[in-house]
């Protein structure tokens, strides 16, 4: 279990006629759990876009377990069913229920007959303590409950490489703490991850590195407590100040 | 006047059939269609939304036989209504279609689904649910639309009230069909309903909230 996973060069990508990612470079070993950081508009969730090609990169190579990805639809598919995506809003499917949301990628890609899938399914379900919930519909849930439901989902295909864009953000603080526990779960499981969040205890307890980006680059990146303790470039250090100082604000600190 | 009412329903039933499915050709062309093949589609719906009914159901039953193509009143009115039909029916579809978001292709895509996958499990689906309310409400404007075949000679519930009305001199028989065709309307939107209650996506509403 060990050697390079995936491995991204030159990225560079954008909507329209702006680049969004200029120029970006990221080395992810196997079971390696990578939190990205910055600030809103750096690039972050494009990034994490372009890896399964939600995001269709202007130039650049990624290499997921030797393959490279590219908009050949075979290839696409095997990077896909080989990637797990968990987005900011779940963007789970409501007219089925999580029980069918979960088991059927598993139907399409692995094709694997429906009870086999329903079971595996089941199980993944109940791994992350969502068992009961599985013959619910998505809007019956809370936004926690079907984040994790999502998350279920990714896992679901027993992907390579887990990719979370801001599992939390669209949550209240007291359903983003189901989801962090949730998260912490998944890692322990030696699972490769890459998230963009702004959970620091999170980045600070169990990834393995943190990538700072700002303005479509990758500013820097190392060793998750080096980087959250000690940061190296002083646009790092200014927006974990602010981050910090946003989440500590209540109750106001005198 | 009674066996009116079988008439009615099936030029209201067959109609809508042919208008549900060149509705759905028409909408898979404006959605799915190459340019030219959707500005041929959009010009099909604006024709036929832009002149009335009665025009065309004159236009194929009088005017087309002078190229040949001869129609008894049945047959023309069905084509007639099913083909003004289809131009609605393709825009509630398309319409439908349009209404699901982004994230959910994106979803699906990042599942490994392909395309087809895509709007078979996770498009089509959800789209026929939005889609419902629209088409039953088309059917129900349908079953009063067929009244205008009594005027090339179709022996549906209103040309037989007329009938009827020429026998006994009574006119207060029209409200007697207005009351039928309520009776039979009435209840297909009951249905309809049922139909969406039935298929609604659970906790749907709760999340509109």
């Amino acid at each position: 279990m060990s050697g390079e996973l995936l491995r991204i060069s030159g990225l560079r990508a954008g909507y329209g006629r702006i680049e969004v990612l200029r120029g970006i470079d990221l080395r992810v070993e196997r079971g390696e759990k990578i939190v990205i950081l910055g600030p809103s508009g750096s690039g972050k969730s494009t990034l994490l876009k372009c890896i399964p090609y939600l995001v269709r990169p202007w130039s650049g190579e990624i290499h997921i377990d030797g393959l490279q990805v590219s908009p050949e639809p075979n290839t696409l598919r095997r990077i896909r069913a080989s990637t797990g995506f968990v987005f900011q809003q779940y963007n789970l499917f409501p007219h089925m229920t999580i029980l069918r949301n979960v088991a059927l990628p598993l139907e399409l890609n692995k094709e694997m007959p429906r009870r086999e899938a329903e079971k595996s399914a089941l199980s993944v379900l109940n791994m992350l303590g969502l068992g009961e919930l599985a013959g619910k519909y998505p809007l019956e849930l809370s936004g926690g409950q079907q984040q994790r439901a999502a998350i279920a989902r990714a896992l679901a295909v027993d992907p390579k490489l887990l990719l979370l864009d801001e599992p939390t953000s669209a949550l209240d603080p007291e359903l983003r703490y189901e989801v962090v526990e949730t998260l912490y779960q998944v890692a322990k499981q030696g699972r490769s991850m890459l998230i963009v969040t702004h959970e620091l205890d999170f980045a600070e307890a169990a990834a393995d590195r943190v990538v700072f980006m700002d303005e479509g680059l990758i500013v820097e990146e190392g060793d998750a407590r080096e980087v959250l303790g000690h940061p190296r470039k002083e646009r790092t250090e200014r927006f974990l100040r602010r981050l910090r100082s946003r989440l500590n604000s209540f109750p106001p600190s005198n | 006047m009674a066996e009116g009412i079988p008439v009615t329903m099936e030029l209201t039933l067959l109609s809508f059939a042919l208008g549900l499915a060149l509705g759905a050709i028409l909408a898979a062309a404006r959605v799915f269609g190459s340019k030219p093949l959707s500005v041929v589609a959009r010009s099909y719906i604006e024709f036929f939304r832009g002149t009335p009914l009665l025009v065309q159901i004159f236009f194929i039953y009088f005017s087309l036989p002078a190229i040949g193509i001869k129609l008894d009143a049945f047959a023309a009115s069905i084509i007639a209504i099913g083909l003004n039909s289809a131009s609605y029916q393709a825009e509630i579809l398309r319409s439908a279609i349009k209404s699901i978001p982004e994230e959910q292709y994106l979803s699906a895509e990042s599942l490994g689904m392909t395309t087809v996958q895509t709007y078979r499990f996770i498009i089509f689906p959800q789209a026929i649910r939005v889609a419902t309310p629209a088409l039953v409400n088309e059917f129900v404007a349908l079953i009063k639309y067929t009244s205008l075949a009594s005027i090339i000679g179709v022996a549906e519930l209103f040309r037989r009230t007329e009938y009827m009305v020429s026998y006994t001199f009574m006119p207060e028989i029209y409200l007697l069909s207005a009351v039928i065709y309520l009776a039979i309307c009435l209840p297909t939107s009951q249905f309809s309903k049922m139909l969406e209650s039935r298929y609604a996506i659970p906790g749907y509403r709760r999340a509109l909230v």
